[in-house]
C-alpha cells in the first residue's frame, strides 16, 4: 500500500508537468488550430526565466573592505549583490533564495510576450497551410530556440534550487499512519503539484466564468459564427496562445529545481507531451489535464521494481505503449470530441 | 532509354556523374591552401555520409513526398538496420554482402510492422504514432535490449566474436568478397590530390541504384496511385479503391531504403549505437527532404548533400577562422564581425540549420528545386518550360 501510494506521488509532478504543456498545446490548438511543436521551448524558456532571475538577484559587484584583509595582506574584496545595496542585506538574502518563485512574476511578462511575437510574427502566416507546413515550422522554431538558449547559457544544466523552506523531504507516510520512512517525497514536489492545480483551475475558471472566456469558447466551437457577431476573435486567439504560452513558461520556471534546466529539456518533454494530447483527445481541455496525470503516474508504477521484474523496461516504453494502444482502440483519445483533427 | 524518358534519364545522368567523379568535384582546391581545407570534401568519410542520407532520404521522399504522409520516425529504420548489419559481421564474417542484404530485411520487416499499426490513422495521428514507435525502439535498444544492442557502448565487433564463415586471410574491416572498403587509392595531380576509396563506389553504386529505383517508382502507376492517395484519399476510397496496401507497400518500400542506409553506414565503420535512432535524427532526415525540395526526384540527393557538406564546414569553422577570414577589415569591424557570425558557426551550427529549415519551410516550400526553378524563371522563359513538369510534381494538388 505505501508503495502505491509513493509512486502515485512520484507520477504527480512529472504528471503535473506533462498535463500543463499539453493544457497549453490544447488550447493553441484548439483555437487556433494550429500544431505547435514549439511548446517545449516555451517550458524550456519559462525554465531558463527561473536561472535569469536568480543571476539577476545575483548579480554583484566587488566592494572593498578595507577593515578586513585577506591572505596576501590586500584589502579583503567581497562580492554584493547589487540587490543588496537596494533592499538591504537581509531582505536580499531571503529573495535570492526564493529566486525560483520570484521567477514567476518574470515568466508571466516574458512568456506572454514571446507567445504574442510567435504568434503575430510566425504563426498568423500558416493558418491556410497544411498542418504538415506547420509542424514543420515550429520544429524549426524549436530548434532555432533551443540553439539560442544554449549560446546564451552553454550546453550545461544550470542547478536552481529550491527556496531552503522547501528543499528537503517529508515523510507524508507518518501522517497517514504507515512506518516512518515508508513513503518519503521531496517537498517541492508537493508544491509543483499543488502549484500546477492551481493554474489547471485558474485556467479552467478563466474560461469559463469570464466573457472573455466564453467568448473565446464560442470561437472554439464556431469562429465564423462569433466573427459574424461582430467580435474580433482573431484578437482574442492571440492573447489565447500568449496564455497557453504562459502556462507551458510557468510550468518550466517552478520545474528547474526538480531538473537543472538545460536547451534540450524542452524536446524531451515535447514528444511526451504530444503523446499526452494524443491520448488525452485533440482539442479536449479536460482530456489534456486527465491524461497528463495519468500518463505521468502510469510511468511512477512502471517504474516500481516488482513492476520491472516482470516486464523489463517497461518504464521506459509504458507511455508510448499507451499512446499506441489508445489511438488504435479509441481514435479521439480519452475525450476526444467528434470531428477534430479527424482527416 | 533505361525505361526512362528523355527528362529522367537526363536527372539520371547527372547523378550518375555527380556520384562517380564525387572525388574529383569535391576537391575543386589543392590540397594545403586554405580554401582547400576549409571547402574541400572530397575525403571518403565525407563522401559516404553524402551517398548514404542520400539514399534514406530518397527513401523517405518515396513516402513523404508521394503520399504526404509525414513520418517523424524513419531513424528508427536506419538504427535496425545498422544492428542487423553490425550482428552478421559478429557472427558471419566481414563480408559485407550478407550484411546489408539482412539490415534490409529486417528493417522491411519492422517497417511491416510499424506500417500496419501507425497507417490505420493518417494526419498528424500518424506524424506521432511513428515518433512514439521511434522513441520506443530508442528506448528498448538502450535498456532492456541490451543483450542485442549492447546498450549505451554501442554495438560493435569484437576479436572474440565467432564470425563462422570468416576465411583465414580476410581483411579485418568490412570488404566486399575481400575488396576492404577502406581501400583506397590517390591521385595527385600537381598541388591537388585525389582519393579513390572502395567504400564510397560501394555507397555511390547503391545511391545510383537507389536513385534509379526511386524514378521508376515515380513514374510507375503504382506511383500514380500513391499521389492520387495525397491528393484525396476519400475520393479513392469512393471510387472502391482500398488505399491502405498501396500506402503500406510505400512505407515499407521507404523503410527498406533506409535499412539500406542503416546498413551501409555499418558497412563503412562496422559500429552502431541507439542514438542512431533517437528522434532528433529522424527530425534531421525530414529537414534534409524539406530543404532539398519534397515530391521531386533530385530534391531529396540535393537537401541530404547540401546539409551534409554545409554542416561539416560551418561546424569547422572556428573564432580563429573567422580571424583569418576577415584579417583584411580594420580591428573594430572585423571583431564586430567575428562577433555577429561567431554565434552562427562551429558549435553553432545547428542554430545556422534550424533557421536555413524555417526560412525554407517559409519562403520556400518546394525546396531548392523549386529555388533553382524561381530562378531559373527568372533568367530565361525556355529553362521554365522544361521543369514545369517536375514543379507538377512537386505540389500537385488536383481539384478536390
Amino acid at each position: 500500500m505505501d508503495a502505491i501510494i509513493l509512486q502515485i506521488l512520484n507520477g504527480l509532478d512529472k504528471g503535473s508537468a506533462y498535463a500543463l504543456i499539453a493544457l497549453g498545446l490544447t488550447l493553441i490548438f484548439g483555437t487556433l488550430g494550429v500544431v505547435n511543436f514549439a511548446h517545449g521551448a516555451l517550458f524550456m524558456i519559462g525554465a531558463f526565466c527561473a536561472v535569469t532571475m536568480q543571476r539577476l538577484l545575483t548579480w554583484s559587484h566587488l566592494v572593498v573592505d578595507p577593515t578586513r584583509t585577506d591572505f596576501l595582506g590586500n584589502p579583503m574584496q567581497t562580492e554584493v549583490p547589487y540587490l543588496a545595496s537596494l533592499v538591504g542585506v537581509d531582505t536580499a538574502q531571503a529573495m535570492i533564495t526564493w529566486a525560483v518563485p520570484l521567477s514567476i512574476i518574470l515568466v508571466i511578462p516574458v512568456m506572454l510576450f514571446v507567445g504574442w511575437a510567435m504568434e503575430r510574427g510566425l504563426i498568423k502566416h500558416f493558418y491556410k497551410r497544411p498542418h504538415a507546413d506547420q509542424i514543420l515550422v515550429t520544429f524549426g522554431l524549436a530548434i532555432v530556440l533551443g540553439e539560442i538558449i544554449r549560446a546564451v547559457y552553454g550546453a550545461n544544466p544550470i542547478q536552481s534550487p529550491a527556496p531552503a523552506m522547501f528543499s528537503g523531504s517529508v515523510d507524508i507516510g507518518t501522517y497517514l499512519g504507515f512506518q516512518p520512512n515508508a513513503v518519503v517525497y521531496p517537498i517541492w514536489r508537493l508544491v509543483y503539484f499543488c502549484f500546477s492545480a492551481v493554474i489547471i483551475a485558474a485556467v479552467f475558471a478563466f474560461l469559463q466564468f469570464t466573457t472573455f472566456g466564453m467568448v473565446v469558447r464560442a470561437g472554439m466551437a464556431d469562429r465564423e459564427t462569433v466573427g459574424m457577431l461582430g467580435i474580433d476573435i482573431d484578437k482574442r486567439f492571440t492573447l489565447m496562445f500568449g496564455l497557453a504560452a504562459a502556462v507551458a513558461g510557468l510550468a518550466g520556471a517552478m520545474y528547474a529545481p526538480i531538473v537543472s534546466p538545460n536547451y534540450n529539456m524542452g524536446m524531451d518533454f515535447l514528444v511526451l507531451s504530444f503523446v499526452v494530447v494524443v491520448v488525452g483527445g485533440m482539442g479536449s481541455l479536460p482530456g489534456a489535464v486527465l491524461a497528463g496525470f495519468l500518463l505521468g503516474i502510469l510511468q511512477g508504477f512502471a517504474s516500481m521494481n516488482e513492476v520491472k521484474a516482470i516486464l523489463p523496461g517497461i518504464d521506459q516504453i509504458i507511455i508510448y505503449v499507451v499512446a499506441i494502444i489508445i489511438l488504435l482502440t479509441r481514435p479521439r483519445g480519452l475525450m476526444g470530441r467528434a470531428g477534430v483533427m479527424e482527416d | 532509354m533505361l525505361g526512362l524518358t528523355r527528362k529522367d534519364f537526363t536527372l539520371f545522368a547527372i547523378v550518375v556523374v555527380l556520384a562517380l567523379l564525387a572525388p574529383v568535384l569535391l576537391n575543386p582546391f589543392p590540397v594545403n591552401s586554405a580554401l582547400g581545407q576549409t571547402f574541400n570534401a572530397g575525403y571518403p568519410a565525407l563522401m559516404q555520409r553524402f551517398a548514404i542520407f542520400g539514399i534514406l532520404v530518397v527513401g523517405f521522399n518515396i513516402l513523404f513526398g508521394l503520399t504526404g504522409y509525414l513520418s517523424f520516425g524513419h531513424a528508427a529504420f536506419l538504427g535496425v538496420g545498422s544492428y542487423a548489419a553490425v550482428w552478421m559481421f559478429k557472427l558471419l564474417s566481414f563480408n559485407i554482402v550478407p550484411a546489408i542484404i539482412l539490415s534490409v530485411v529486417v528493417a522491411g520487416l519492422f517497417s511491416v510492422v510499424i506500417g500496419f499499426v501507425s497507417l490505420r490513422r493518417s494526419g498528424i495521428y500518424f506524424s506521432i504514432l511513428t515518433l512514439a514507435f521511434a522513441q520506443m525502439s530508442y528506448a528498448l535498444a538502450y535498456s532492456v535490449l541490451t543483450p542485442l544492442t549492447n546498450g549505451e557502448t554501442g554495438l560493435q565487433v569484437y576479436p572474440s566474436d565467432p564470425q563462422y564463415l570468416a576465411a583465414a586471410g580476410a581483411p579485418s574491416g568490412p570488404h566486399f568478397f575481400g575488396l576492404p572498403m577502406a581501400q583506397a587509392t590517390t591521385l595527385r595531380l600537381g598541388d591537388w590530390a585525389f582519393t579513390f576509396q572502395v567504400g564510397y563506389y560501394l555507397c555511390a553504386i547503391m545511391l545510383i541504384a537507389a536513385f534509379y529505383l526511386s524514378i521508376r517508382i515515380f513514374r510507375s502507376p503504382f506511383g500514380m496511385m500513391l499521389r492520387a492517395i495525397k491528393s484525396n484519399q476519400t475520393r479513392m476510397n469512393y471510387t472502391g479503391l482500398n488505399a491502405k496496401p498501396y500506402m503500406l507497400r510505400a512505407f515499407i518500400i521507404s523503410g527498406m531504403y533506409a535499412g539500406l542506409a542503416g546498413g551501409l553506414l555499418a558497412a563503412m565503420d562496422p559500429l552502431t549505437g541507439a542514438e542512431r535512432m533517437f528522434w532528433t535524427a529522424s527530425g534531421e532526415i525530414v529537414v534534409m527532404a524539406i530543404l532539398g525540395g519534397v515530391g521531386t526526384l533530385i530534391g531529396p540527393v540535393l537537401g541530404s548533400g547540401v546539409i551534409k557538406y554545409l554542416e561539416n564546414i560551418v561546424s569547422k569553422i572556428n573564432e580563429s577562422v573567422l580571424h583569418n577570414a576577415l584579417a583584411f577589415l580594420p580591428d573594430g569591424i572585423e571583431n564586430f564581425f567575428v562577433t555577429v557570425i561567431h554565434p552562427f558557426v562551429g558549435e553553432g551550427w545547428h542554430l545556422t540549420l534550424g533557421l536555413l529549415f524555417m526560412v525554407i519551410v517559409i519562403f520556400l516550400p518546394g525546396g531548392l528545386v523549386e529555388g533553382g526553378q524561381r530562378l531559373a524563371g527568372l533568367f530565361g522563359r525556355r529553362s521554365t518550360a522544361t521543369t514545369a513538369a517536375d514543379r507538377d510534381a512537386a505540389r500537385q494538388s488536383p481539384a478536390e
